[in-house]
């Protein structure tokens, strides 16, 4: 644990009466300064954290640690924490810039203060000039910026961030994930974000949490999580992939659809059964001949960007690829990939064990 | 061929209105403008403003206001606990029943209660306080009013409470505010708007209270309500009793225009 470390979770558990757990054992650090995501499928328990650290609930089981002081029984009204809400939570009798100046009053700061404060808060998220405005004459997108601003304005060390984006259009979605980011890296505040959208989670954080039935499967850099995903869940909710059972024949030689490939994972057992993962976009069209699998094409969608093209091998395996050419339906074609492209992920391997096999055979392969 | 349908459909209630609330008033107007005698004049309303008739007027409004008042300050305290508790939809039933007994019951059953040997000078004996004089007093009269307006206060106070979005008070507490601060900033003014129905509800009929007047408060009290059923009833001037209840009319809508719901920044 570092001088960085904001908010420590020291094995929290949270559990409403007799109901299973919503959070199990859960153990993480939050560093300062830094955009984290809590990334999971509804009901996975991101929303159960995010209110642990705001304060509205406390820990059924374990610690919370908000800079090395205990908080599990500290009130909301007493964290030097703020949150954006999925639906705002915006007072509708007041306007735009008493839902800003909120927190200050209740600090009872100097009114000069407060407007100053207030007016550069707006400014901040680009709403100067709205001042006056009643909330429901505000869009959308606006009441998103007005939301941001009533919690920057209070200058917090941690921004806690529901869904906030889940109500907008998808144009409007992405600049915001644009301007959320920047918003981060100007003022340097750290920022906990909650999302079920894993393209958003990828595309803003310096960290993810994969999350799923009150735990976390995954923690890790984006491309982290993406390229080494550590097993068919995680695999399954960032991006589309193609899982086939395969096993590991030795260090760095992996078979699977009856075929032995070369890799670029060991530190695994002889004979090992094993699950392969190989993402649609690194699959590569050629001919039946040529290629290192031989399928044939069931269907395929226009994406836009690319085209989807669902394959099926001899085994009945099905085959994911995203292609910007485009192939024929009921064709054989073949398809090629680079060893780095094959992701083995062992059956039941906890985050740990993953991390410490990595590191393992990491050394191995620098001796050798 | 549809529109002329759908103008069928409006003759029940075109007839009602007509019938029960229209004719009703033009003759109370009508007869307001007759004196005892029978002849057309204005001399009821020259009357009214006679200090006679203000001290009334005034006399009245005060007793509704007190109602109300009390009324509000164990309505809004009981509505929050209400939607607090488990099963609200069953505790507010059990408030709701009383109202459902007929309102003379309730009164005579309150001059058993507080009269010289009801059961509420039996306890204050027992209690070492000796008999009072609690039927025919303000302080009865005020009371059985606020018992028996009370449901109608709960109701809407209790619906606004529980259509209230329960992240307005998280963020309030995100943002620092304490639980008072919490309830005087947000949760009171998003509730307002109950509020002022509930009072409305109440402090209207309150104004022309008459049978609670006579029962309860042994006629001590003199509203406008017991003004227009002596003269309709006692006094047979029926020319001032109308001319009371168009004031009564007149107040009635003032009230409900002052305390109408504002549709501004309304949000759920």
């Amino acid at each position: 644990m570092s001088d960085q470390t904001i908010i420590r979770f020291e094995n929290v558990t949270k559990q409403y009466d007799n109901d299973p757990a919503v959070l199990n054992d859960v153990s993480f650090e939050i560093e300062r300064g830094k955009f984290y995501t809590l990334l999971g499928p509804s009901g996975c328990g991101k929303t159960t954290i995010l209110r642990l650290i705001a304060g509205f609930i406390s820990p059924s089981k374990g610690n919370i640690y908000f800079n090395n002081k205990k908080v599990n029984e500290v009130p909301a009204n007493k964290r030097q924490v703020n949150t954006v809400f999925q639906d705002y939570a915006l007072f509708p009798h007041l306007n735009v810039f008493e839902n800003v100046a909120f927190g200050l009053r209740i600090k009872k700061l100097k009114s000069e203060m407060i407007n100053q404060k207030v007016i550069e808060a707006l400014k901040f998220v680009n709403l100067e000039g709205y001042e006056k405005r009643e909330i429901k004459e505000m869009s959308g997108g606006q009441r998103q910026r007005v939301a941001i601003a009533r919690a920057i304005v209070n200058e917090p060390e941690l921004i806690l961030l529901d869904e906030p984006l889940s109500a907008l259009d998808l144009k409007l979605r992405t600049e915001m994930q644009y301007e959320l980011r920047e918003l981060q890296r100007n003022l340097g505040i750290t920022f906990i974000f909650v999302t079920h959208d894993q393209e958003e989670a990828l595309a803003m954080s310096d960290e993810i949490f994969v999350l799923n039935n009150g735990k976390i499967e995954q923690s890790g850099t984006p491309n982290d999580i993406y390229d080494e995903p550590i097993n068919r869940f995680v695999a399954d909710f960032i991006g589309e992939s193609n899982i086939v059972e395969g096993v590991m024949v030795e260090d760095y030689v992996v078979q699977f659809t009856g075929k032995t490939f070369d890799c670029v994972d060991g530190g695994l057992n002889q004979n090992e059964t094993v699950e392969i993962v190989i993402r649609p976009e690194d699959l590569e069209i050629t001919s039946p001949n040529v290629g290192k699998l031989k399928v044939k094409v069931d269907s395929q969608l226009f994406r836009g960007v690319h085209y989807e093209i669902s394959c099926y091998d001899e085994d009945g395996n099905e085959w994911l690829v995203h292609s910007t050419k485009k192939a024929i339906v009921g064709s054989e074609i073949g398809l090629n990939f680079e060893p780095e492209d094959i992701h083995v992920m062992r059956l039941g391997e906890t985050e740990e064990e993953f991390d410490k096999r990595l590191e393992a055979y990491e050394e191995g392969s620098y001796e050798s | 061929m549809k529109a002329k349908s759908r103008n069928y459909y409006l003759i029940p209630y075109v007839l009602w209105i007509a019938l029960f609330v229209i004719t009703p008033i033009v003759l109370v107007v009508y007869y307001s403008f007759f004196n005892i005698e029978g002849e057309f004049s204005l001399e009821n309303y020259q009357k009214f403003f006679t200090p006679v008739y203000l001290k009334m007027t005034l006399s009245s409004f005060w007793y509704a206001f007190l109602i109300t008042f009390f009324t509000l300050l164990i309505a809004y305290p009981t509505a929050y606990l209400l939607t607090k508790t488990k099963h609200k939809q069953l505790w507010l039933l059990l408030i709701i029943v009383p109202s459902w007994i007929n309102l003379l019951l309730k009164a005579y059953a309150f001059i058993g209660i507080f009269g010289t040997y009801g059961a509420a000078n039996k306890f204050l004996e027992v209690m070492g306080v000796g008999g009072k004089q609690i039927l025919f007093t303000d302080f009865s009269f005020v009371f059985v009013s606020v018992y028996i307006f009370l449901p109608f206060m709960i109701l809407p106070i209790f619906n606004a409470l529980d259509e209230l979005n329960p992240s307005f008070i998280d963020a309030s507490k995100d943002l620092g505010a304490s639980s008072w601060r919490t309830f005087s900033r947000v949760v009171f003014p998003l509730t307002l708007d109950g509020v002022k129905s509930g009072c409305q509800i109440v402090f209207i009929p309150a104004l022309s209270l008459f049978m609670l007047t006579r029962l309860i408060a042994g006629n001590r009290v003199i509203t406008l309500g017991t003004a227009i059923e002596q003269h309709f009833l006692v006094t047979q001037d029926w020319g001032m009793g109308a001319t009371i209840a168009v004031f009564l009319i007149i107040f009635m809508v003032v009230i409900m225009l002052l305390t109408g719901r504002r549709k501004r920044g309304e949000m759920r």
